[in-house]
């Protein structure tokens, strides 16, 4: 079925080149520069074409990724990319990751909850129909879950907001609930007999069922 | 780690690319290359799945501990050193008698890097992104892994920031472990749901 069976691999190593260890440090050392959000790192790998996205493997779709958002923020040129050199100062950075910094960057990471503004409006226990949309943008409602009941269980606070994040539009932070299917409500008689499928969804996404 | 750049006679495309990358942003003061050396070192060396068995072996010998984690797994991690990237927000799901937990990131590779490192490639992969959700006996008997029929599985797909650790049942026989001898039966993809833990012969 689609892609075919799952290939674990005995042994795997951290990486699988060197090239892929630079790829880890290029993106997070260019994600510390503070100039955009993990919402929009996601989109960008995400709007690389389907075709490229599947013929390329992760770190390759990391880097695919990052020399779009280095050309978008005004940090290297077409040019440069060719020539494989600078050829002209670019944006400044707002900071750069050193050696010593690493550690604590990646100890301290970037928590996405924030203080709520409103009070929740459902509560565990609580049925909802997830919505069906199509956004032209970055979004988190995977598209099996659409336009499904399921039940919410857990209330997890506020977060930021992917939808609205990955865009420049702000943090616009909603609340966040664990939903849970069934899942034949997912996949009809096709789904695992008994099984169930949860996923994380902002309050936007769900109206009461 | 050293850069490893070779002479380039030999490089494939991909690496011909990144080290190009990397020449021009170090050429314009962007990123320092022993930023990248350090951050390449912390993931091979200590950011790896021995934090979660880590956790793992805690919750199993201490059932105050276990009660923490279920109730504040973001702090109950962070009391044995383990947080931050990719760890931020922490929930632990707990394997029981016919119940088993699975965990994927469908839209991207969300993985709980702090207690598990980098993700294999596998989990990262189409195949299990995709099938995970829909046939989940199918990708565990993948891993050669088949469950009582009666075994209900919760899949938790990880469309948000928080980070999924699975708690597996704790090995029949193994009362008189410590933690550390119980952390070594403990595998990664035990913690993913993919797998079980090691039996005490050794064997998953």
């Amino acid at each position: 079925m689609g892609f075919g069976p799952v290939a674990p691999e005995a042994g795997e190593p951290v990486f699988h080149a060197p090239w892929e260890g630079r790829a880890l440090g290029l993106n997070l050392s260019a994600g510390a520069m503070g100039h955009w959000s993990i919402d929009e790192v996601r989109h960008a790998r995400e709007s690389l074409h389907p075709a490229d996205y599947y013929a390329s493997s992760y770190y390759a779709i990391w880097i695919k990724a990052l020399e779009a958002l280095l050309l978008r923020h005004g940090f290297v040129t077409e040019g440069e990319l060719a020539a494989g050199r600078m050829l002209e100062p670019g944006t400044a950075p707002k900071r750069v990751l050193t050696a010593a910094d690493v550690a604590g960057m990646l100890g301290r990471g970037s928590p996405y909850g924030r203080g709520p503004t409103a009070p929740a409006r459902f509560a565990p226990g609580d049925r909802v129909r997830t919505m069906v949309m199509h956004p032209r943008g970055h979004t988190r409602l995977p598209r099996y879950a659409r336009g499904k009941v399921g039940c919410v269980e857990a209330v997890n606070g506020v977060h930021v907001f992917p939808d609205a994040n990955a865009h420049g539009q702000g943090e616009a932070p909603q609340w966040l609930y664990t939903v849970v299917f069934e899942a034949v409500e997912l996949w009809g008689p096709d789904g695992d007999p008994g099984g169930r499928v949860s996923i994380d969804a902002w309050e936007t996404y769900l109206e009461r069922a | 780690m050293p850069h490893d750049h070779e002479d380039g006679s030999h490089l494939d495309p991909m690496a011909a690319r990144v080290m190009a990358l990397e020449t021009i942003l170090v050429e314009k003061g962007l990123v320092d290359p022993a930023a990248l050396d350090a951050i390449v070192e912390l993931y091979e060396t200590e950011i790896g799945p021995r934090n979660g068995a880590r956790v793992v072996a805690r919750a199993w010998s201490d059932a105050g501990f276990a009660a923490w984690l279920a109730r504040d797994a973001t702090a109950a991690i962070a009391s044995l050193g383990y947080g931050g990237r990719q760890g931020e927000h922490m929930r632990a799901v707990f394997n029981a008698p016919g119940e088993h937990n699975l965990v994927v990131c469908t839209l991207c590779s969300c993985y709980p890097l702090p207690v598990l490192g980098l993700p294999p490639v596998w989990y990262k992969s189409p195949a299990y992104r995709s099938r995970a959700v829909i046939d989940p006996r199918g990708v565990l008997a993948e891993f050669g892994l088949t469950l009582d029929p009666a075994t209900r599985i919760r899949v938790w797909d990880s469309t948000a920031e928080l980070r999924y650790l699975v708690v597996p049942m704790r090995p029949a026989g193994s009362e008189a472990l410590d933690e550390v001898a119980l952390a070594a039966l403990v595998t990664r993809d035990a913690m993913i749901g993919t797998g079980l833990p090691l039996a005490l012969d050794g064997r998953s």
